[in-house]
């Protein structure tokens, strides 16, 4: 009983832990703890490259965003590298000048003007060419670029070219890859909205309005895909999972990020997208916490630097830099509202309005304003006079504006919540211990324990037929009393045979009695009926617990002798949380009997307990196999009403398949035992 | 085991009732799922042929499956009643 009680209570232990993961990936803006993520991911092999043309644009750009040093040579080397692919157009890909072009932008390369007129000319015969939305993409890009380095460059026709990539677009936001194919993707939207956000820059005149009205309906239709979690996430995903074609969120919400921000920027008025989503789509980047390849890390930083100022709204991310806070220390709550790159953010003010303990259940709802510390860019408040005790509390926040005019321009999601922990010195007092001879009986010996101080030396002694008694009570600083995870009394033998009790605590103290007893045979069975009817009465008002009458001498395989006492307290938010020796208890038990459990050898090394286990090899009854028999006919005709209702004929097959290898495994062991058997009996 | 052959008889009526009151109900409501009924009819008039086959089988008096263990007996019967039985789903649609 005391095994279950245990694997309940770590159980608890582990949900708890998983409760509180979540904490450990908490919301925190593009930090140092990023860059340096960035710079392993990005770090250039033994020669100076990066690999291919896009990886080394994705390097470039990071370097560039992130504000890293890199080495003066390396920059000669990439450049080097760039000027390569442009150095022949005529017979360059698209895709390729794209990467060289945008290579040598982001590095500040010297380029050759009459190099750049070579690509231009290429790149516009591309766009002239094609109907395929990553071509009109790459030359568009390529062409952008040219221009943002300075030089003067104009797509003609520029209305041709955007209703020609607006053609591709299709009803509910999302966008095709060329005219031939089905599919739609929305990830190709991203790609799509920012080639048209090129077209519409490059232009010599301007495109008509009513066309960049048609797109920007497309986005609000592309923004009704967007998907949620429940803390107010927001992100974008394809709808159909294709195994050769599927990107992941983080790259579809990134490009669909860079569709929208570039589109946005180039069509006059504002679009209409809500400030929530904005925010929702800067907190997915951010709960990426630090990514593990080099595609999502790109895809991470780029999405929010473009987030960080972009004219629709800019994210304000609130967060805590520590979730933990003393009540010893007097340690204060501390929040800091920052844009996505950890900017310092407008005018605000921060309001503390709930605090909800666990199992949501409302602490205060007093709203209290945080000060303002203009130094560190902080907002702060002492919670000592919330008079909140110690454990584990979701606080919620309200983020206002100071000028009515932000209220446009920042998305600061109304109200946020966090968990954190609130920890202190749990005192424990009135602890005792002793040994008594009977239930009702006086404690023959009682001795105080101080288990706050030091390990104890107390010395008992008892027989099988008394009772160990120990008893304590643990008090928050509040007050209240504290209930822990962890409670566990440990006897152990001095041939290191251990065994763990986890000790009941109920609404005043924590108690434990231990109880060996082993009566006369006779005497077993009206005992055992009695003790359970009794302890089920005794369910909640468990101020004491007796433990197993007739198993504990069992339980101690019958080993008399010399038995160290420990005692662990410990909790996640108790700051004292100890292992105490409160001493040694000299126990004398019957001899055992012949047929008694032998203790389990104790292996020379502490940790083999932890090693694997004996294997379990399963054996079979026959009589299992008929029912495994008539389960499995019943799982053919349950599949048989399956295809009728949903599956189709080969799916049906496939399945068939498994089932009938089974069945007729199961079927031949099952009938080849009857067949045995009723041949025995006819010989018989 | 002498006690199976009187419950296939009680089988074989069964899907022979089964087969009456279908084309009965074909006879009321009309032919209109037409491979519906061929498929319904057919199963219990197969499902009651293969059960005579067993019950030939099985039974102890017949010299010429002197040999043939009736659990195989049963398993070939098992085995046809599916395959009949899944070729039944297809056509029912």
């Amino acid at each position: 009983m005391a095994g279950r009680r245990l694997a309940s209570a770590a159980l608890l232990t582990l949900l708890l832990a998983v409760a509180v993961a979540p904490l450990s990936s908490a919301v925190r803006p593009v930090s140092d703890a990023h860059r340096s993520a960035a710079a392993e991911l990005f770090a250039p092999s033994a020669d100076g490259s990066f690999g291919d043309l896009e990886s080394t644009y994705e390097a470039v750009r990071m370097f560039q965003i992130l504000g890293l040093d890199k080495d003066k040579s390396l920059t000669g080397t990439v450049c080097k590298f760039a000027a390569e692919k442009l150095a022949s157009p005529a017979s360059a890909l698209a895709k390729d000048l794209f990467h060289a072009v945008r290579i040598s932008g982001a590095l500040g390369c010297s380029v050759d003007p009459g190099v750049y007129n070579g690509v231009v000319a290429r790149l516009k015969a591309v766009i002239k060419d094609t109907n395929s939305l990553l071509e009109f993409y790459y030359s568009v890009g390529g062409l952008l670029s040219i221009k943002e380095q300075g030089n003067n460059v104009i797509i003609s026709d520029a209305e041709s070219t955007f209703h020609a990539i607006k053609a591709l677009s299709q009803s509910d936001g999302r966008w095709r890859y060329d005219t031939n194919s089905a599919e739609s993707s929305t990830f190709a939207a991203g790609i799509a909205l920012e080639a048209l956000a090129g077209v519409v820059s490059l232009a010599d005149a301007e495109v008509d309005q009513s066309m960049i009205g048609v797109v920007k309906n497309n986005i609000m239709k592309l923004f009704d895909t967007i998907k949620s979690y429940d803390d107010g996430t927001f992100y974008f995903d394809e709808k159909h999972v294709d195994a050769n074609e599927y990107k992941g969120p983080i790259t579809t919400s990134a490009s669909v990020v860079r569709g929208v921000v570039s589109f946005g920027s180039v069509a006059s008025g504002k679009l209409d997208i809500p400030g929530e989503k904005i925010l929702g789509l800067a907190k997915f980047f951010l709960n990426i916490g630090l990514p593990g390849s080099s595609k999502d890390c790109f895809n991470q930083i780029e999405a929010l630097s473009i987030l960080e100022n972009n004219r629709l709204f800019v994210p304000l991310i609130l967060s805590l830099p520590s979730k933990v806070f003393s009540l010893t220390s007097k340690d204060q709550l501390k929040v800091e509202v920052t844009t996505v790159f950890g900017s310092a953010a407008p005018p605000l003010k921060v309001n503390l309005v709930q605090v909800l303990g666990s199992d949501s259940k409302v602490i205060t709802s007093e709203n209290k304003e945080l000060q303002f510390d203009h130094d560190n860019n902080v907002h702060y408040l002492d919670i000592a006079p919330l008079k909140i005790d110690v454990g584990k509390y979701s606080l919620v926040f309200e983020i206002s504006l100071q000028e009515p005019e932000h209220e446009t321009a920042y998305a600061t999601g109304g109200r946020n919540t966090e968990n954190v922990f609130v920890t202190g010195v749990i005192k424990v007092d009135k602890a005792e211990i002793g040994i008594s001879d009977n239930d009702a009986g006086a404690v023959e010996s009682v001795q105080k324990l101080d288990l706050l101080l030091k390990d104890t030396k107390v010395s008992l002694s008892a027989n099988h037929l008394q009772k160990l008694r120990l008893s304590f009570q643990l008090t928050t600083p509040l007050g209240k009393t504290f209930k822990p995870h962890q409670v566990f009394l440990k006897l152990k033998h001095e041939s290191k045979v251990e065994h763990l009790f986890v000790v009941p605590g109920s609404a005043r103290q924590f108690k434990i009695v231990l109880v060996e007893y082993h009566p006369h045979p006779l005497l077993q069975f009206t005992l055992l009926v009695f003790s359970v009817i009794v302890l089920c009465s005794l369910n909640h008002d468990a101020n004491r617990t007796n433990k197993d009458f007739l198993g504990l001498v069992e339980k101690l395989y019958y080993l008399s002798g010399r038995y160290d006492l420990e005692l662990a307290v410990g909790d996640a938010v108790m700051e004292n949380s100890f292992l105490r020796a409160l001493g040694h208890l000299e126990l004398d038990l019957p001899e055992a009997p012949e047929k008694a459990p032998r203790p389990p050898a104790q292996a020379v090394d502490p940790f083999s307990k932890f090693g694997p286990k004996a294997e379990i090899s399963h054996i079979f009854r026959p009589a299992a196999f008929a029912s495994l028999f008539h389960a499995g006919i019943g799982a053919v005709l349950l599949l048989y009403v399956l295809f009728w209702v949903k599956l189709d004929l080969f799916t049906t097959l496939k399945y068939l398949g498994f089932l009938g290898i089974f069945l007729v495994f199961v079927g031949h062991r099952a009938l080849s035992y009857l067949s045995s058997a009723s041949a025995k009996q006819k010989t018989a | 085991m002498g006690s199976v052959g009187p419950i296939i008889d009680l089988y074989v009526l069964f899907a022979v009732a089964t087969a009456v009151i279908q084309v009965a109900y074909m006879g009321l409501v009309g032919t209109f799922p037409f491979n519906a009924f061929l498929s319904g009819v057919l199963s219990c008039i197969g499902t009651a042929v293969l059960a005579v086959c067993l019950r030939i089988q099985v039974n102890k008096d017949n010299k010429e499956f002197k040999n043939l263990p009736p659990e195989r007996a049963f398993a070939d019967f098992v085995l046809c009643n599916l395959v009949l039985h899944l070729v039944i789903m297809n056509f029912l649609g």
